[in-house]
């Protein structure tokens, strides 16, 4: 094969859509068996490049080329046939199907109109042994972990040969200690000769695995720089094209009187048979930023959706300004002044077929600002969401007008928090705020809960971010299997004994907190 | 930026136009191969006929057209309504027929005038799409099977309780049909205003304006209400309509009681007119006004203006198909068309993506494809 130096070669990579340039002359060059980071704000024209590489879209102008000859990737097959695999954020599998099965889906090996999957099995093992990528082939995929559900999708691309690997931000659905996994196996992986191009925008996970790094801003390529001649700081200018504050500004907090109050809330699990929140007591007030930490699926879900009415519990009440809506429905608890930014803004967050300024008035579409005898005025509507977008620099093609499933993660997450802040709300629940997003929103979007709790507001923060749990919170609540096990002060505690209580190796007896 | 806007929109619209067009010619054409198949003498001759359809034979033919026109936007509107909300009415056809019994109970047995029976007619449609739709909301059984199991009972009550053993009060056993509205209950058909003068018909009336005014407080209250905007919600994305306080289980019944409704006011505007009478001996099939409803809510693309349209077109061609030699051809043929083009609906939206790829398309020539000479 060719003698270049680059494995995969974009050059001058030019992509257009309607109204947008989503990638301006942008060039990477991967090399072999280098872990190669591709980083950018959302938006950045991150997922459009790689998308041109796995064939799903065509490039307006640029060539790509593989060993250094040039080559036209038409469709996902021809990717495939080039030996490129990519494991996309939201992955490809068939839930009900095995681990296995899900690996050979495509290739499936067979005599004559049977499948024999024996071979299949055995590559499978072996390839999971090699790269230390613990699955259960016979396990189905809606029963397994996301974690495991990651490792069967670099099994898929490993079982099919691929030698350039694409992860499309792999660690926004993983817990803390699967991140920790996922980084060894990519390492190794590497060290086998695979290269891999790794989609992100956390910088620690690029200073921690990468070789180089390759920067995206606005569609445009800034530069390539090798992570041992760097820092973060450096990447995060690169990135967002200014210094970035990581450390959180915030004053002392003033804390107020009582806001909410939740007395032995427990709520019934809806995927087994034990409840999911146990006799949880807890107090927000105003001025603070209390913030509950554990790992995913420790309850957190159930207990926000008791809290805002979309689930019911099945005992304990909750206070909030003194009045009790333990029975009060969603929208009468919205109307009292509590606002939800949702973990899921796909599933509740936005409807994604209704325009930005739709959207814009999800929660409340039926005040008289914005209707008048049934009808909504439009001008109004309009008008509110053009402010919303220029205050809370929510961007997309086409204003007001655009429809949010074309909006990028980043600005319709800008959008729900513009949206549930605007409210004026006196507790703010924030679940998972700035999942998936890149540092300049993160750093935004903080500093906009800083500023509710400077407002006198309460925010309640659910969070699987350490940095985050640790940065922004007063006051720190760590649920474990449904219960709080402990109550921690973020100015005195370590991430390492919070890590301890998240786990669950330690708790605080009494259980009163 | 609002002058970008509005004509992105309007570009969109005329899309989804072109895409039923393309639709609308295809079946055409098949329609044409089928004439050739049958009869290639006769073909052509056929065929402007099945075009020409209401204007074959004037004025009599544009006043059948228009009175077969108003129950199926009124059956279309009922589909594409539910539509909006997410919702699949196959039922329109049993409310449809719920809607017949109204109208023509109120007329025949309790002598109202025809405002009065046109809202029985609906009232009677709304509680059969509300059954399904409260199936729906509060045990999560699918709207389909409901409609469906629903669409036969209620043409079989509707049935015997006309017919009651042919001493039903409705029932003239001279004609096995229900009794002629013109003669038996003539303050229960809907004014022509002189419509059947000027069409030389029987039962051209005023329900096709009905029809279109209903169609257009419909778009207005799906596209301008905070009612319309709630359904949709619930249409799009359930979870979110309920995360943001939207009563999701409220707006499923309501939304099929409104659909219901209107299957209902179109039956009543069907019989009150004197179209025709029901016959209960023979009606063992389903009314197909309530199918149809299907076909023009698809081809109109759930749009309630569209939905005017392509009722008058589809009721256009079948009255054309009415016209074909029958020597030569069965009239069906105008159905098989409607078929195709229906069939072909499916497809509208893979016309309109064709369609915008051939605009944009035009646009991209000018770009450059040339990126050689890499930069470093």
């Amino acid at each position: 094969m060719g003698n270049s130096e680059y494995i995969i070669e974009m050059l001058n990579i030019t992509k257009e859509f309607p109204g947008i340039k989503a990638n301006d002359n942008v060039t990477l060059q991967l090399k072999k068996g280098e872990i190669h980071a591709l980083l950018g704000e959302n938006g950045a024209g991150k997922s459009t490049l790689m998308s041109i590489l796995f064939g799903l879209y065509q490039p307006t102008s640029g060539i790509i080329k593989k060993n250094g000859k040039e080559v036209k990737i038409n469709n996902p097959n021809d990717a495939n046939a080039l030996n490129i695999g990519m494991v996309h954020q939201h992955f490809k599998l068939v839930e009900c199907f095995s681990v296995l099965d899900n690996i050979i889906l495509g290739i499936e090996p067979a005599k004559g109109l049977f499948l024999s999957k024996k071979g299949a099995r055995e590559k499978v093992l072996a390839l999971s042994d090699k790269y230390g990528l613990k699955v259960d082939p016979d396990a189905i995929i809606s029963d397994i972990t996301v974690g495991m559900q990651q490792r069967t999708e670099i099994l898929k691309m490993l079982y099919r040969d691929n030698e350039i690997l694409i992860f499309d931000e792999p660690t926004a659905v993983l817990t803390p200690q699967e991140i920790d996994e996922l980084m060894k196996i990519m390492k190794n992986l590497a060290n086998e000769g695979k290269s891999i191009l790794f989609i992100t925008h956390k910088l620690n996970e690029i200073m921690a695995v990468s070789d180089r790094c390759t920067i995206l801003r606005k569609g445009k390529y800034i530069g390539t720089v090798n992570i041992a001649d760097t820092t973060k700081e450096e990447l995060s200018k690169m990135m967002v094209g200014r210094s970035v504050n990581f450390k959180v500004d915030k004053k002392p907090a003033n804390v107020g009187n009582t806001v909410l109050k939740i007395e032995n809330m427990t709520v019934p699990s809806k995927m087994h048979k034990n409840n999911a929140v146990k006799n949880v007591s807890l107090e927000v007030h105003r001025g603070e930023i209390v913030c509950i930490a554990g790992i995913d699926g420790n309850g957190q879900t159930e207990f926000v959706h008791a809290l805002t009415g979309l689930e019911k519990m099945s005992s304990g009440t909750i206070l909030f300004d003194g009045e009790d809506i333990s029975k009060a429905s969603i929208r009468e608890r919205s109307k009292s002044g509590m606002s939800h930014i949702p973990e899921d803004r796909h599933k509740h967050g936005l409807v994604l077929d209704y325009t930005l300024e739709q959207n814009m008035v999800l929660q409340r579409y039926w005040e008289s600002d914005f209707q008048k005898a049934g009808f909504i005025k439009q001008g109004a509507v309009r008008e509110y969401a053009e402010r919303l977008i220029e205050q809370y620099d929510v961007r997309s093609g086409q204003g007001p007008a655009t429809i949010a499933r074309s909006m990028s993660g980043g600005n319709q997450q800008k959008a729900i928090i513009a949206r549930e802040i605007d409210k004026n709300p006196d507790l703010l629940v924030a679940v998972q705020p700035t999942r998936g997003l890149d540092v300049g929103a993160i750093e935004y979007i903080h500093s906009q809960l800083v500023a509710q709790r400077d407002k006198g507001k309460a925010v309640l923060l659910v969070s699987l971010e350490l940095d985050e749990v640790m940065n922004v919170s007063d006051r720190i609540l760590v649920m474990y299997e449904g219960e709080i096990v402990g109550e921690l002060d973020p100015k005195t505690t370590t991430v390492e004994e919070l890590g301890l209580y998240m786990a669950g190796a330690k708790r605080k007896t009494g259980g009163q907190v | 930026m609002k002058n970008k806007k509005s004509k992105l929109n309007l570009s969109s619209g005329v899309m989804s136009v072109v895409a039923s067009f393309i639709c609308i010619i295809i079946g055409l054409l098949v329609g044409l191969v089928i004439l050739y198949c049958i009869n290639s003498e006769n073909a052509l001759d056929g065929f402007s006929r099945i075009i020409k359809g209401g204007f074959y034979l004037m004025p009599k033919g544009i006043g059948t057209v228009l009175s077969q026109a108003a129950p199926l936007i009124m059956t279309g509107l009922s589909v594409a309504f539910a539509f909006k909300t997410g919702l699949f009415n196959i039922g329109a056809a049993g409310q449809y027929t719920l809607g017949a019994l109204g109208a023509l109970y109120f007329a025949l047995v309790l002598h109202m005038p025809w405002y009065v029976c046109l809202l029985a007619a609906m009232v009677f449609g709304a509680v059969w799409g509300a059954i399904p739709g409260i199936f729906k909301a509060y045990f999560n059984v699918n709207e389909v099977i409901t409609a469906i199991m629903f669409n036969w009972i209620g043409l079989y009550a509707v049935n015997e309780i006309i017919y009651r053993g042919a001493i039903g009060d409705m029932y003239d056993l001279k004609t096995t049909k229900t009794y002629s509205l013109r003669n038996a209950a003539p303050q229960s058909v809907i004014p022509d205003f002189g419509m059947n003068s000027i069409f030389n018909t029987k039962s051209t009336t005023i329900a096709i304006f009905i029809a279109v005014a209903i169609a257009v407080l419909i778009y207005i209250v799906i596209n301008k209400t905070t009612f319309g905007y709630e359904l949709k919600a619930c249409g799009h994305n359930k979870d979110a309509a309920r995360y943001a306080g939207i009563n999701e289980k409220r707006n499923i019944v309501l939304s099929m009681t409104i659909a219901g409704a209107l299957a209902g006011i179109g039956a009543g505007l069907y019989y009150l007119s004197g179209v025709a009478e029901w016959n209960p001996q023979v009606s063992t099939a389903l009314p197909a006004m309530g199918f149809n409803g299907i076909p023009v809510a698809l081809l109109a693309l759930s749009n309630p203006i569209g939905v005017i349209f392509a009722a008058l077109f589809v009721s256009h061609i079948t009255v054309g198909g009415g016209y074909l030699p029958t020597k030569y051809f069965q009239p069906e043929i105008a159905d098989v068309i409607i078929a195709v083009i229906i069939y072909l609906c499916a497809f509208v939206m893979l016309f309109k993506g064709v369609v915008a790829n051939a605009l944009s398309g035009r646009k991209k020539k000018d770009v450059p494809n040339s990126g050689k000479g890499a930069d470093e």
